[in-house]
């Protein structure tokens, strides 16, 4: 094959990923790692570098919106970041002393259950009676709804800190954004409103990947060749996703994907075992 | 009064933000976009590299001096990994400005946490974890 015919096939398959991940909720670096290994047999490691470029073109590209319409609780994604950051630096440093088809079989686990968190009972219930560190941190705060706004507070603060250092290690170690991780540290420990956990986890992503994508980049693991087209690609795509979502509610599309996307996950899984990476 | 204007200026910092965000991958991606054409023009019709089999980039390609040099050489691959470089860029600035922005309306305690999210980012920037 052409590096002509490569790129541009790569592009329209970054472009599809990028469309899905954003319509699903997953993220497109999410999708481009199956698809690069999967599809164009390229090595783990280089799909892991160009799927982090992803990601954070992903997170910074959508944050505009989503700070402009006063969701995003940046204190508390600021704060999260130590344990998001610190644990990406120690899962990209794992990473060299971890065998690739391991590296599969966990990214295929990760993808089911971000599935799982996608089609989930979402959290709409703002809590009123915050925990001491919530205070302490001043992490308690407002979003506005249809009715106006609506103030809530946290509780758990440890127990989502902890869950955020996992959901460090797992985007340091597989290169993805982990927002599901970090939707559950949020919703399911803190207790915060599904809208502000997605967008504020949406905001944390791009440090996130920032800080192990930075040690990727030393070891090597960026190729150009595969990061224009996955980068460009993903970023039309999750555009065009976010167009999409305005006009249409894809609660059914989201439930195919995610059972299509967990077929995907289990070939990782398979081919991780048989040591096919 | 105060607490309305304290909040007024938060929301300007966080609009500053998310825009700065947006054009840092706006330019990242036209950086990209300029280096990816180029690179086509010159060996869209070679062969493909074989990334079946992990190699590992060059210096070239992975350290600042070999990216710039390749950029003032007008090599495409070296352009795009500029572009790579202003998209890892982009959420770094944004942390800095934050630690600015929570400076100015003297949070200390936010000042000291976003000082040790930085202080992560550039570790595993200078701290030597090439291994």
């Amino acid at each position: 094959m052409s590096i002509l015919i490569f790129s541009l096939i790569l592009l329209v398959g970054a472009y599809a990923a990028g469309l899905l991940g954003s319509l699903t909720g997953l993220g497109g670096g999410v999708v481009v790692i199956p698809l690069l290994t999967l599809v164009f047999h390229v090595d783990i490691r280089y799909a892991i570098g160009a799927a982090l470029l992803a990601s954070i073109a992903n997170s910074s590209g959508a944050a505009t919106a989503y700070i402009k319409e006063g969701i995003t609780n940046v204190r508390l994604g600021m704060f999260l970041e130590i344990a998001t950051t610190a644990g990406a630096v120690g899962g990209a440093l794992i990473a060299v002393f971890t065998p690739v088809n391991t590296i599969a079989i966990l990214f295929g686990l990760v993808l089911i259950f971000s599935a799982l968190m996608t089609i989930r009972k979402k959290n709409e219930h703002a809590e009123q009676t915050g925990s001491k560190w919530s205070y302490v941190l001043k992490l308690n705060s407002t979003y506005p709804t249809a009715n106006g706004e609506v103030a809530y507070k946290l509780k758990n603060i440890g127990g989502g800190f902890s869950i955020m250092l996992l959901a460090g290690v797992l985007s340091g170690l597989l290169g993805i954004g982990s927002g599901a991780l970090k939707v559950l540290a949020m919703d399911g420990a803190m207790r915060i409103p599904f809208k502000v956990s997605t967008t504020t986890s949406n905001f944390m992503i791009g440090v996130t990947a920032a800080a192990s994508a930075v040690v990727y980049l030393q070891r090597g693991y960026i190729d150009p060749g595969i990061a224009f087209p996955v980068v460009l690609g993903v970023l039309g795509g999750a555009f065009t996703g976010a167009r999409l979502l305005t006009i249409m509610n894809p609660r059914t599309l989201r439930i195919i994907f995610c059972i299509a996307i967990s077929f995907v996950a289990l070939e990782m899984i398979y081919n991780g075992f048989n040591h096919q990476f | 009064m105060k607490q309305l204007k304290n909040l007024m200026e938060d929301r300007d910092i966080a609009l500053f933000i998310g825009r700065f965000l947006r054009v840092g991958v706006l330019t990242a991606s036209a950086i990209a976009l300029l280096g990816g054409f180029w690179y086509l023009v010159q060996s869209g019709a070679a062969d493909m590299p074989d990334y079946s089999r992990f190699a590992g980039e060059g210096p070239g390609y992975t350290t600042f001096r070999g990216i710039f040099k390749g950029v003032a050489e007008g090599n495409a691959t070296e352009i795009i990994q500029l572009g790579v470089l202003v998209l890892l860029a982009t959420p770094i600035f944004r942390v800095f400005f934050s630690l600015l922005a929570f400076a100015l309306e003297k949070d200390w305690l936010y000042v000291v946490i976003t000082t040790i999210v930085l202080g992560i980012i550039l570790f595993s920037m200078f701290g030597g974890l090439k291994i």
